[in-house]
């Protein structure tokens, strides 16, 4: 079940992938709101940067959360390439993004204590979803292995079309993308500053760009999941999946986190859990 | 006489010794002593059994019980004389009408001379009564350690009312002896005895301090689980009504499903009122005013897993009936429900509360779905839990007397300034909703279960949502313990040695568990399915060792502090650039000093308790009605 060769790619290529299309992001971006933009290595100057930088901290503990942050960030999405158990991936990703608050909390900050609240509201809001999203994979192979999952031959879309929808839906907390930038966005502008992340500086943020870029590939290879029983349909999902949320990004204003919650849990419900309701009971007729 | 009868004997009598022999102690020192080696003792033979009796399957103790049985009658009528005592003493009539209806149904089963009335083997063992053995016997123990610690503590804090030490251990010991004779007992009127003296014990415990709050309380307490009571009696007494043995749990458990879904109906509602399921949870919050070890031990590994015990032994006759999924249901939203309203809580111990009505809800969906992998998982729950939350309790209660408040916003930076409580207060909590420990793989297992049975897709859905909440409340108390306060002082101290060991056990518990929790599985839990479904449920191999590799991680993480790094600067935390002090004192728009303040989300609009109590009171009484329903016009079967 486990292969550890696809572990070890992940480990490897995700971070370049995943600085590469945060800086395929920032030009795309730049061209909807009439900018040139940045080059696309610029992520990685970024964060090389980062690395550089004296390291400030406001206490000593940081440092703990934010190094188990980005090894249960990479663990998950190892986890996940490596054919494992997809409800394991979520938990493990929930352990990440636990580390992650509990950081931001110890920084006894204002901003990043706010920011903490509302990443703990994204991630209930999100949860569920995800959950729901693995949930429906199994009922319609059977299966909670990603190995059994990607190895399915129908394309699992056609079966979980409202699911499908839920997860993009999600997606946009996942990417930290308007109108659900509410924790944290990656612009330093927002009523609470750079949110969950304020107090974090130098190394510390650069290791938390990182397990980010990790995350987002292991989120694009749960898009794939969908069309795993064709290359290159999925392929072509992926891309036109994070065009659509850079669309929605660019046209919508951040949203209150009630909205947030309310209309993230209405759509696992409506969409997902109904949507697995139905495949549910025709499976067993 | 064999051993394992020798042992099972000594487990239910023991305590009672103990208990005989807090009467007459006068000194500390004393009962220190007494105190302590009576729970060595009770731990230890707890670990006999399990050890001399783990693969030996099922053993039934047949002897003359009449004996036994008039004076099981004779203790159930004191019983009855001091509840009718204090209900006359206090004029509750509510309780006074109970009981009476109650010992009304005790006179009809003891007068029916039907030959069902004498069960052959009274008494038994199996792999499931051995882990609520152990579960009562370690974690009471360490409870009751605990308690010779915090009970002096208590009584110098509360000068007011008058040392009633003595009295509150041997509560304490009657309702350890209760509990075991509980877990070994095949025959329903035995079950029903120590039932009824784990009510009157909790009545007492709760209502312990006397005050007007406690009183109040202890009855709520006692008029729900007298109502339990007489479903239980009641029970009882139709099962009288029916072929020879059908007071043996043995036998009704094989006898076919027709014949007893009325007392399984019963029986499942008797269980909701002691596993304080909704409608009944709010004698479960009440129950917050006792000393916060009967808490531990309410919580924990007496009384509520009583109820879930109950209702897991009758899983067998629910599955696959109406009777099973409308209990489902009942856990179900309970579990939801209670998740909800403890968002919205601010104190710790209501907090606490609030999760564990949630978890035993999800064990009563999972025995009320009753597949071998639902029990599997239920098992494991009311194992991991027990754990948790007592350790959870024994750590409030020790930072309750250290701060003099329960309110989780006056635990702000509690690492600094109680960092080794703190620390392990984190590991509690931890425990309870973080992957790769105890509570979450046993959610794990429970969507397993749930997905596979018939229907269970409801119940994975309120699951998974249920799950989101409790992560929510769970995250934001351990936030809070953790935040750095530069200045704060370490008012730790000295900790009372006797609340140390039992803090530090129970910590190690929770961690040692989650390693060797597949060793539980196939030594204790899968003997007993296979023994009582024909079939076992496990995670796979490959599963376990992952969760192994990320609790080692946890474990190392720690360490990473240790590591070599480069020199860094500590700087205070961001203000807008709002001119600040170190300890967080700045300079308002009026040029007044104001201290920064932060405080956690309560989400009281939505969570609020009054509204969702009654969402779950409707909700909850409605499939208790339907379960009934469907339990007397025989449509209980799918």
């Amino acid at each position: 079940m486990i292969s550890l060769l696809w572990a070890v790619v992940y480990i490897l290529l995700a971070p370049v992938i995943g600085g590469l299309v945060a800086g395929i992001d920032r030009k795309v971006t730049a061209h909807m709101q009439g900018r040139v933009g940045p080059s696309i290595f610029q992520p990685f100057y970024d964060v090389g940067k980062l690395f550089e930088k004296e390291g400030a901290v406001v206490n000593e503990t940081q440092r703990f959360y934010v190094i188990s942050y980005f090894v249960f960030a990479i663990f998950a999405g190892a986890l996940f390439f490596a054919g494992g158990n997809l409800l394991l991936v979520v938990f493990a990703l929930t352990l990440a993004e636990v580390f992650l608050v509990l950081g931001a909390y110890t920084a006894n900050s204002p901003y990043s204590h706010i920011g903490a609240e509302r990443e703990l509201i994204q991630i209930m809001a999100y949860e569920p979803m995800l959950l729901l999203a693995a949930v429906g994979m199994y009922v319609a192979t059977n299966s909670f292995n990603v190995s059994d999952i990607a190895g399915f031959p129908t394309l699992l879309v056609l079966l979980l079309p409202g699911v499908f929808l839920g997860f993009v839906y999600i997606l946009t907390i996942k990417l930290r993308k308007s109108p659900f930038d509410i924790s944290t966005s990656h612009h330093a502008h927002q009523e609470i500053v750079k949110g969950v992340m304020t107090e974090f500086s130098g190394p510390n943020l650069g290791f938390i760009e990182v397990a980010h870029w990790y995350e987002v590939i292991l989120m694009l290879g749960f898009v794939f999941l969908f069309f795993a029983a064709s290359w290159i349909l999925g392929i072509i999902a992926i891309i036109i999946v994070y065009l659509l949320e850079l669309a929605i990004d660019n046209t919508n204003a951040r949203v209150k986190w009630q909205l947030a919650m309310k209309s993230s849990w209405a759509v696992a419900l409506i969409l997902g859990a109904g949507n697995i309701a139905i495949l549910y009971f025709l499976g067993r007729i | 006489m064999d051993i394992s009868v020798q042992l099972l004997l000594f487990l239910i009598l023991f305590p009672l010794i103990t208990a005989l022999f807090m009467l007459a102690v006068r000194r500390d020192t004393d009962r220190n002593w007494i105190v302590k080696l009576s729970a060595l003792a009770i731990g230890a033979v707890t670990v006999l059994l399990l050890v001399t009796q783990f693969d030996k399957g099922t053993l039934y103790y047949g002897f003359n019980a009449e004996p036994v049985n008039l004076l099981m009658f004779v203790l159930e009528m004191v019983i009855t004389v001091i509840i009718l005592g204090f209900a006359i003493k206090f004029r509750n009539y509510l309780v006074i009408a109970l009981t009476l209806i109650e010992t009304a149904l005790i006179f009809w089963f003891e007068s029916a001379a039907t030959p069902s009335v004498a069960v052959k083997s009274p008494l038994f063992i199996d792999q499931f009564s051995i882990i609520m053995a152990l579960i009562v016997g370690i974690i009471g123990s360490l409870i009751c350690v605990y308690s010779l610690g915090y009970m002096r503590h208590f009584y110098q804090h509360h000068t007011g009312i008058p040392d009633r030490t003595n009295t509150f251990f041997i509560f304490i010991f009657v309702f350890i002896s209760a509990m075991f004779g509980l877990v070994f007992s095949n025959s329903l009127i035995w079950v029903f005895f120590f039932w009824e003296v784990t009510t009157l014990c909790s009545f007492l415990l709760i209502g312990f301090t006397k005050t007007e709050e406690a009183t109040k309380n202890a009855f709520t307490a006692l008029w729900m689980n007298l109502l339990g009571g007489i479903a239980f009696a009641a029970a009882i007494v139709y099962l009288t009504y029916q072929p020879a043995g059908m007071l043996g749990l043995d036998q009704i458990l094989v006898s076919g499903k027709v014949l007893v879904l009325i007392p399984a109906a019963l029986i499942g509602f008797a269980g909701l009122t002691k596993a304080a399921q909704m409608p009944f949870s709010s004698w479960l919050v009440g129950a917050m005013v006792a000393p916060t070890p009967v808490s531990a031990l309410l919580h924990s590994s007496t009384m509520v897993k009583a109820g879930v015990y109950i209702l897991v032994r009758f899983a067998p006759v629910f599955q696959g009936t109406v009777i099973g999924y409308t209990l489902a249901f009942v856990g179900a939203f309970t579990f939801l429900i209670a998740s909800g309203i403890a968002i919205s809580q601010s104190n710790a111990k209501r907090v606490l509360a609030y999760s564990t009505i949630a978890n035993l809800g999800l064990v009563v969906a999972c025995a009320g779905i009753g597949t071998a992998e639902a029990i599997w998982a239920a098992i494991l729950l009311i194992i991991f839990h027990a754990i948790s939350k007592s350790l959870m309790f024994l750590c409030v209660g020790t930072v309750e007397h250290r701060i003099k408040s329960r309110e989780i916003e006056d635990m702000n930076g509690l690492i600094v300034r109680l960092p080794r409580i703190a620390a392990i207060m984190a590991i509690g909590i931890a425990g309870m909703f973080l992957a790769p420990f105890g509570m979450l793989i046993s959610k794990w297992a429970a969507i397993q279960a749930f997905i596979n049975a018939p229907f269970g897709l409801v119940f994975v859905v309120i699951l998974i949502f249920g799950s989101a909440l409790t992560l929510f409340f769970w995250a934001k108390w351990l936030g809070k313990l953790l935040v750095i306060i530069p200045d704060a002082e370490n008012v730790e101290g000295l900790v009372d040695t006797n609340e140390w060991i039992a803090l530090v056990s129970l910590a190690g518990l929770t961690v040692i568990t989650c390693f060797i929790f597949p060793v539980i599985s196939s030594m204790l839990i899968e003997p007993f399915l296979l023994a009582n479904y024909g079939s076992v449920a496990l995670l796979s191999q490959d599963n376990v060792l992952i969760m192994v590799m990320m609790l080692f991680l946890l474990v190392l993480l720690p360490l990473s502090i240790l590591l070599p790094h480069r020199k860094h600067r500590t700087l205070p935390p961001y203000m807008g650039g709002v001119p600040a002090t170190p300890d967080m004192h700045f300079q308002n728009a009026l040029g007044a000093k104001t201290e920064m303040k932060l405080s956690n989300y309560y989400v009281s609009p939505w969570f609020g308790e009054a509204k969702l109590a009654m969402t779950g009171i409707c909700l909850c009484t409605f499939f208790i009605v339907l379960m009934f329903g469907a339990a007397v016009f025989g449509g209980g079967i799918l």
